[in-house]
């Protein structure tokens, strides 16, 4: 149970595929426009429930409720060596030589 | 009687929402054809340069440096023709209150948001002008909703746009995050209306004012250190208003610098498809926005675009993916400097370009961003690893976009394109014509003449052509 107050992310489609604008190329019509808002959970409710909240700028948005004190997971990502080989490669060219040695 | 919500319906009261929410109508600048006055609607909607220092001087925006770097420099002139390889300048707008060049952007027009009363803002942007609206907003005190472009089908977002994501909410804003489409006018369009707030739009004349500081200063910073204005001012260009902005700071000053464009390449990739939304690794800057918007600027989120940058353009250079991924690592161990992706793209033009220039010659990339996790050369390529582009060492020429990123094996592979200006004007007459459907008035000519910079003839030649 997630209670009455608690900052919450919710779901909901904006548009259904056969809603979507004529102009959209058609591997995107064939999805639904979904949107994704955070906010204070308007009543006690359970993940996965169509509830209410209010977001940062005191407006109503509805949606399916998805996660409580919702967090960002993006990182710095996988170890690149590449990135390594042109460090290498440019110090090289620049700096390298005998002298350097 | 409540609103009709369909797509079709609220597209319909766009004039009448986009007059409600910019403070400005539009209209008074209109010929009732193809021609409108552009620089009147910049005079009478913009700020003098004086204002505009005061403005964000009071608000952490501006007077940023300018870096010289000596270590890239000597790496081009390592690979370039005897007696070539012009010096390379960063301005390092980074060092703006919201890290990116977008906070001179933001400063103008929420300033003016404020004045004409609003309570809040609103603004449509998956890049770095979220971040700066956001900080712009948190210094008046208004309330920001920022809506993004983020996610495919499968809920995958770009690293990129969720750090963006991140600050706008860390300053204080409400972001609303989409699924890929171009129907996010349409929410855009929602909110605006349920809000009543200002539509802190990119292409505003405030906004593009708000950029104008940017190539005064570096005329300014140029003439006192060096005595001269620099030969070349490149911009990183998607939307066209940094590089508008830029060039008319630039000739605020009576600089005589040429401008130049830059863009990554990322033809072949339809920017509303869900399916390639995550096989490109840049997210703007590229010229799946950077064409579409020098060759039609109207087609942007206000009725009439102060960006127009074919305007300003007298060369306009494509770079692939992977050469842009080599110069931002040679910028960091070369030059300690770390930075995010965006003005890299122009660095990266500019690297091949001061190989053709002469070592007396001076090259200004005229942005740095700030960078951070998602923001960043390493996850940008482990997320496109993830996504299956294959990465590798080669000649970038080769480059697919969608398919592969190759870095290049050595930086004398890294080459500039120059994309065929022509071309653009061609198109941007043909555009014009299309979407009025009237037959062109001499006005018209003459405003196509200065939407080209091109003349006359070209703009008959153009029309008789089609």
């Amino acid at each position: 149970m997630v209670k009455k107050g608690e900052w919450v992310l919710i779901h909901r489609n904006v548009l259904e595929p056969s809603e979507r604008a004529p102009q959209v190329p058609d591997d995107t019509k064939k999805v639904p426009l979904e949107l994704w808002v955070k906010g204070y959970l308007q009543e006690d409710a359970n993940i996965g429930d169509e509830v209410t909240v209010l977001t940062r700028t005191k407006r109503i948005e509805k949606g399916t409720l998805l996660e409580v004190n919702p967090y960002y997971k993006h990182d710095f990502g996988k170890f690149v060596p590449e990135l390594i080989t042109i460090s290498d490669q440019v110090k090289e060219i620049v700096f390298g030589g005998a002298d350097n040695e | 009687m409540s609103k009709d919500m369909s797509y079709a319906a609220v597209m319909a009261r766009r004039p009448e929402i986009m007059k409600n929410s910019a403070g400005l109508d539009f209209s008074k600048f209109e010929s009732g054809s193809i021609a409108f006055d552009y620089e009147r609607m910049m005079k009478e909607a913009g700020f003098t340069i004086e204002e505009i220092q005061k403005i964000q001087s009071e608000h952490g925006v501006g007077n940023t440096p300018i870096i010289e770097l000596r270590n890239l420099t000597a790496l081009a002139r390592k690979i370039a023709p005897q007696g070539k390889g012009a010096r390379i300048f960063i301005k390092d707008e980074a060092s703006n209150a919201s890290g990116s060049f977008k906070a001179r952007r933001a400063s103008t027009a929420v300033y003016q948001a404020k004045k004409l009363g609003y309570k809040g803002v609103v603004t449509a942007t998956s890049g770095n002008y979220g971040a700066a609206v956001a900080s712009q907003a948190a210094m008046h005190g208004l309330k920001c909703i920022v809506v993004q472009e983020c996610y495919d089908s499968r809920g995958v977002g770009q690293p990129e746009i969720i750090e963006k994501a991140r600050k706008c909410e860390a300053l204080g804003a409400e972001v609303v995050q989409l699924s890929v489409g171009p129907e996010l006018f349409y929410t855009f369009l929602t909110i605006l209306e349920e809000t009543g707030y200002f539509n802190a739009s990119l292409y505003t004349p405030y906004a593009i004012a708000g950029v104008e500081t940017l190539g005064y200063e570096i005329a300014m910073q140029f003439r006192e250190k060096f005595g001269k204005d620099p030969e070349v001012v490149i911009a990183t260009n998607a939307g066209g208003g940094n590089l508008t902005g830029t060039a008319r700071g630039l000739r605020k000053a009576g600089a005589q610098s040429k401008v130049f464009a830059a863009s990554v390449d990322l033809s072949g990739l339809h920017m509303a498809s869900d399916t390639q939304f995550n096989k490109k690794s840049f997210t703007t800057g590229h010229t799946g926005f950077g064409m579409p918007f020098s060759t039609w600027p109207d087609r942007s989120d206000v009725p009439r675009s102060a960006a127009r940058p074919l305007r300003y353009i007298e060369r306009y250079l494509t770079v692939h993916q992977g050469e842009v991924f080599y110069i931002t690592e040679a910028l960091a161990s070369l030059e300690g400097l770390e930075k995010g992706p965006a003005g890299n793209t122009a660095l990266t033009a500019a690297f091949a370009l001061a190989q053709e220039l002469d070592q007396d010659e001076m090259i200004v990339v005229q942005e740095t961003e700030y960078t951070g996790a998602g923001k960043h050369i390493q996850p940008q390529l482990s997320f496109a690893r993830e996504n299956g582009i294959e990465i590798k060492f080669g000649d970038p020429k080769d480059e697919v976009p969608g398919k592969n990123i190759i870095l290049p094996s050595h930086p004398s592979l890294i080459k500039a394109n120059d994309a065929d200006l022509v071309h653009m004007r061609k198109s941007l007459i043909k555009n014009a014509l299309a979407n009025y459907n009237v037959r062109p008035t001499e006005a018209d000519l003459e405003f196509l003449a200065k939407e080209t910079n091109s003349d006359l003839e070209f703009v008959k030649k153009a029309i008789a052509e089609l």
